[in-house]
C-alpha cells in the first residue's frame, strides 16, 4: 500500500484528538484525546519506518507508548486526586495559574 | 625553649583564654571568667619573661631572631608569614604589656564584679592584649596591620562596653572612625616600602633600606610620614586626639590598660621599631618630634582646666605620649621606652585610684561635686598620691628620671633641639601644676556627701546610676553599669594591684639613674645600635643638672598647686574671671573638636547630601526605577496571555507549532 494513506490516516487521528483537546471541557476526555494524538504519532512513525526499511521508526514507537502509558498514570492520578477533593472535573474552573 | 617558641606561647594564651571565656559564657562562673582572664595574662607575662632569660643567655649581637608558622601568603614575589621577631625592643614591650595587663585584670575581677557583662569584659579584655601582643610580636608590617587593626577594634569595643549609653557607643565609632584614618596611613606606607624595597619582613627592610634610600629622599620621607599617620593617630597625637578624652566613657579599668598603658603607646614602638627609616628622613622625625611637642603642651594646658576626672587623666596621658614621641623621634630611644614603661606603671595606677573614686562618686566624674575622699577613702587616697607625684616628676620617683632622661638627651643632641629641653621643663611644671590640681580638689577637705556616706556607714550601693556626661537615669540591667560599685578598700584584687603598681611608679625608675646604672637602655641597645643617634650621651654631670632643674620645677609646679587649691581655694575661680577668654578656650580644649567638625566633618556631610540629593536621587534613582518601570510594562502586557485556561495554552501551543511546521515546509520547498 502506498505511504500516503498511512499519512492521511496519521494526520486525520493527530487533528481529532487536537480538536478534541481544544473544545472538551472534561479532562479524562482531554486525557483520552491526548493519547489519540500520540498514536497517531507513532501511527507515522511506523509507517515512515516500513518506507525506510529499518526499524528506528519503531523503536520510537514503543517508546512514545512507554511515555504515554507514564503519562496516563500521572494524568489518572491527579484526576482521582481532583475528585477526592471534590472540586469540579472541568478543566475550565481550575484556573489556578492564572497570572 | 628558645626565644621565640616562649614569644608564641605568650601570644597563644591570651588568645587561648579570650575564646576559652567568649564561648563558655553560659556556663562558667563570673568569678571563674575572671580567674581564667587573669591567670592567660598572667600566664603570657611569664612567658614573656622566660623569653627574656632565654635572650639575656645569648651575646648582644645575637639578640635578634624571626620565627614564622606558615606562609600567610605566597604569590607572585610577595611572602607573607605568619611570623614573629624577637628582639629586646619586643620583649620590652612584652613585659610592658602583659606585665601592667595581668595587674589590670586583677583589677577588674574586683571592679567589674557585679556588672552584667562580666564575661565579655574579660574575653574583650584578652582579646585586647592578644591584639596587642600581636602588634608588637609581629615579625613583618602586614602582621603589624593586623594586630594595628585589632587593638583598634579592641578599644572600639571596650570604649563602648555600657552599649546602651549613647555617649559610649558614639565616643566608640569616634574612636574606631579616626583610628581606621591612622590605619589607613600605615597601610599606605606598608604599600610603598613594599613598592621600594620588594618585601614585607622587618629585617630585610631595615637592612635594604639605607642602601636604597638617599637620606632625605621624597619616597622615604613619604614613609614616614605615612607611618607617622598611623602612629599619632593610635598614640592621640595632634591632630587625631580628639578621640582619646571621649574614649573615657568606656570602664576604668579600659581606660586604665588600653587609653593609657599600653594601646596608645603603639605609636611609640612603631617609631622606635622602624628607627631605621625614620635616620634616613630626619626631616619627618623632626616632624615628628614637634607634633609631640605641640601635643604635650597643648594636652598639659587642656588638662589645667578639666574637670572631669577621667577627661583631665586622659588629657595628661596625650601629653606624656608626647613625651615619648619627641624621644623616639629625636634619637633618645632607650629614655622615650623607658618613659614608655614608667608611664604605664603610674598612669594605671592613676586611673585605678580614680576608677575606685568614680564608683564611689557612683560614675560622677565631675571633680567639682568631689572632695574629702583622704579621709573616706585612705588606700586609694595613698596610691593615687604615689601616681601623682610619679607624674609629676617628684625627685626620686619613676617619672622623675625617665622624662628628665628625654630633655637631657635633646639638650646633649643641642642646637634646635634645645627647645625641647625648654619646652619639655615648661610642660613638666604644668603637669605638676595639673596633677596636684587634680589631687588636691579631691582628696583633702570637707567630704562631700558621698565620702560622708562611705565614713558613716562604709556603704557605696546606688539606687540609679547616671550617665556621667548627660545626667539622664540609667536602668541596671544589660549594657548599662551595675549600681553596685566596687571600691579598692572594699576589695583585696584591686588593692594588690593598686600597691604593686604604687611600689613601681615610686622605685621603678631606680633600674636606669643617670651615672649609676642604665638597664633598659643597655638592654634595648642592640636594637638600635644601627642609628648613629644612639651614639650621643648627655654626660652624667650634665643628666644631674637635668635632674636637678626637674626637680626644681616639679616641686615649683606642686608649691604652685597647693598655693592655688590649698592655701588660697579662692584664688582658681578669680584667675578664672580674670582669664576668662583663655579659660573658655582651654576648657573648650582649643576648639579641636569644632575645628575638625568645620573642616572635614562639614565639607563631608555637604558632599553626601550633595551626592544623596542630586546622584542618589535623580541618576542611581532614575536608573534603578527605569529599569523597574520597563519589565513591569513589559510583564504586564504578557500577563494578559496568562489566563489560566488550559485549553487556551494548548491553542497557543498547536498555533505556534503549526507555525513553526509552515515555515520549515515553506523554507525547504
Amino acid at each position: 500500500m502506498n505511504i500516503e494513506w498511512y499519512i492521511v490516516l496519521s494526520s486525520l487521528l493527530f487533528a481529532v484528538g487536537a480538536m478534541g483537546i481544544l473544545i472538551r471541557r472534561s479532562p479524562v476526555v482531554i486525557l483520552l484525546c491526548l493519547e489519540l494524538m500520540l498514536n497517531a504519532g507513532n501511527l507515522a512513525l511506523v509507517a515512515f519506518s516500513r518506507m525506510v526499511g529499518n526499524q528506528q521508526g519503531q523503536i520510537f514507537a514503543i517508546v512514545v507508548m512507554v511515555v504515554a502509558a507514564c503519562e496516563v498514570v500521572v494524568g489518572l492520578g491527579l484526576i482521582v486526586a481532583i475528585f477526592r477533593r471534590k472540586l469540579p472535573l472541568d478543566v475550565d474552573a481550575l484556573r489556578e495559574l492564572r497570572g | 625553649m628558645s626565644a621565640t617558641g616562649w614569644a608564641w606561647l605568650v601570644l597563644l594564651f591570651p588568645l587561648l583564654g579570650s575564646i576559652a571565656i567568649a564561648l563558655g559564657f553560659k556556663v562558667l562562673p563570673t568569678k571563674a571568667a575572671g580567674a581564667i582572664g587573669t591567670a592567660a595574662i598572667g600566664l603570657a607575662f611569664l612567658c614573656g619573661i622566660a623569653a627574656l632569660i632565654s635572650l639575656l643567655g645569648e651575646s648582644a649581637e645575637a639578640r635578634h631572631h624571626a620565627s614564622s608558622l606558615w606562609d600567610y601568603a605566597s604569590v607572585a614575589g610577595l611572602d607573607i608569614k605568619l611570623g614573629i621577631f624577637v628582639d629586646p625592643l619586643s620583649v620590652f614591650m612584652v613585659l610592658v604589656v602583659t606585665g601592667v595587663s595581668t595587674l589590670i585584670h586583677l583589677y577588674s575581677f574586683g571592679y567589674m564584679r557585679s556588672d552584667e557583662g562580666y564575661h565579655r569584659f574579660f574575653s574583650y579584655l584578652n582579646f585586647f592584649v592578644f591584639s596587642m601582643l600581636l602588634l608588637v610580636l609581629a615579625g613583618n608590617f602586614v602582621l603589624l596591620i593586623v594586630g594595628w587593626a585589632f587593638v583598634g577594634f579592641a578599644s572600639y569595643a571596650l570604649i563602648s562596653f555600657w552599649y546602651r549609653r549613647q555617649t559610649a557607643t558614639k565616643a566608640g565609632m569616634k574612636a574606631f572612625v579616626i583610628n581606621v584614618v591612622g590605619d589607613i596611613g600605615l597601610v599606605l606606607a606598608a604599600f610603598l616600602i613594599f613598592r621600594e624595597l620588594g618585601t614585607f619582613e622587618y629585617s630585610e627592610v631595615f637592612a635594604k633600606a639605607p642602601h636604597v634610600f638617599h637620606t632625605n629622599e621624597w619616597t622615604v620621607t613619604a614613609i614616614c610620614l605615612l607611618l607617622l599617620v598611623g602612629a599619632f593617630a593610635k598614640s592621640a597625637q595632634l591632630p587625631f586626639h580628639t578621640w582619646l578624652p571621649d574614649a573615657m566613657e568606656g570602664p576604668t579599668p579600659v581606660s586604665s590598660l588600653i587609653h593609657a598603658a599600653t594601646m596608645v603607646t603603639a605609636g611609640v614602638y612603631l617609631i622606635a621599631r622602624t628607627h631605621a627609616l625614620f635616620v634616613l628622613a630626619p626631616t619627618a622625625a623632626d616632624i615628628a618630634a614637634f607634633v609631640g611637642l605641640a601635643t604635650l603642651l597643648v594636652a598639659a594646658t587642656i588638662a589645667l582646666v578639666m574637670t572631669d576626672l577621667k577627661r583631665a587623666i586622659a588629657y595628661s596621658t596625650m601629653s606624656q605620649i608626647g613625651y615619648m614621641i619627641v624621644g623616639v623621634s629625636i634619637g633618645a630611644y632607650g629614655a622615650g621606652m623607658f618613659h614608655l614603661m614608667t608611664h604605664a606603671f603610674f598612669k594605671a595606677l592613676l586611673f585605678m585610684a580614680a576608677g575606685s573614686i568614680i564608683a564611689a562618686m557612683a560614675n560622677e566624674q565631675n571633680i567639682d561635686k568631689m572632695s574629702g575622699f583622704a579621709k573616706a577613702m585612705r588606700f586609694t587616697s595613698i596610691t593615687m598620691v604615689c601616681g601623682g607625684l610619679a607624674l609629676a616628676a617628684f625627685p626620686l620617683t619613676s617619672g622623675f628620671f625617665s622624662k628628665d632622661e628625654i630633655l637631657a638627651y635633646a639638650g646633649a643632641r643641642g642646637g634646635m633641639y634645645l627647645i625641647f629641653t625648654v619646652l619639655g621643663y615648661f610642660g613638666a611644671f604644668l603637669t605638676a601644676i595639673y596633677t596636684f590640681r587634680l589631687i588636691f580638689r579631691v582628696l583633702p577637705g570637707k567630704p562631700c556627701p558621698e565620702a560622708q556616706e562611705l565614713i558613716d556607714s562604709g556603704h557605696v550601693a546606688h539606687e540609679s546610676p547616671r550617665n556621667p556626661a548627660t545626667g539622664e537615669e540609667e536602668d541596671t540591667g544589660v549594657g548599662f553599669p551595675g549600681a553596685e560599685h566596687h571600691i579598692a578598700e572594699q576589695s583585696p584584687p584591686m588593692r594588690i594591684a593598686m600597691a604593686v603598681l604604687a611600689f613601681l611608679a615610686l622605685f621603678a625608675g631606680f633600674v636606669q639613674v643617670p651615672g649609676v646604672d642604665n638597664a633598659i637602655a643597655n638592654f634595648l641597645d642592640p636594637v638600635f645600635a644601627d642609628s648613629p643617634l644612639a651614639a650621643i650621651h648627655p654626660s652624667t654631670s650634665w643628666s644631674w643638672i637635668g635632674l636637678g632643674i626637674g626637680a626644681v620645677i616639679s616641686l615649683a609646679g606642686i608649691g604652685v598647686a597647693y598655693w592655688l587649691y590649698v592655701v588660697r581655694p579662692e584664688m582658681p575661680a578669680k584667675l578664672q574671671k580674670r582669664f576668662a577668654a583663655l579659660h573658655t578656650f582651654l576648657y573648650n580644649k582649643w576648639y579641636f573638636d569644632e575645628a575638625i567638625d568645620f573642616l572635614i566633618v562639614g565639607p563631608a556631610l555637604a558632599v553626601g547630601r550633595f551626592a544623596n540629593r542630586v546622584f542618589e536621587r535623580l541618576v542611581v534613582n532614575g536608573l534603578v526605577s527605569g529599569t523597574e518601570d520597563v519589565v513591569g510594562g513589559s510583564g504586564r502586557v504578557v500577563r494578559v496571555v496568562q489566563s489560566g485556561f488550559v485549553r487556551s495554552y494548548a491553542l497557543l501551543l498547536l498555533i505556534g507549532f503549526a507555525g513553526l511546521a509552515l515555515y520549515f515546509l515553506l523554507s525547504s520547498s
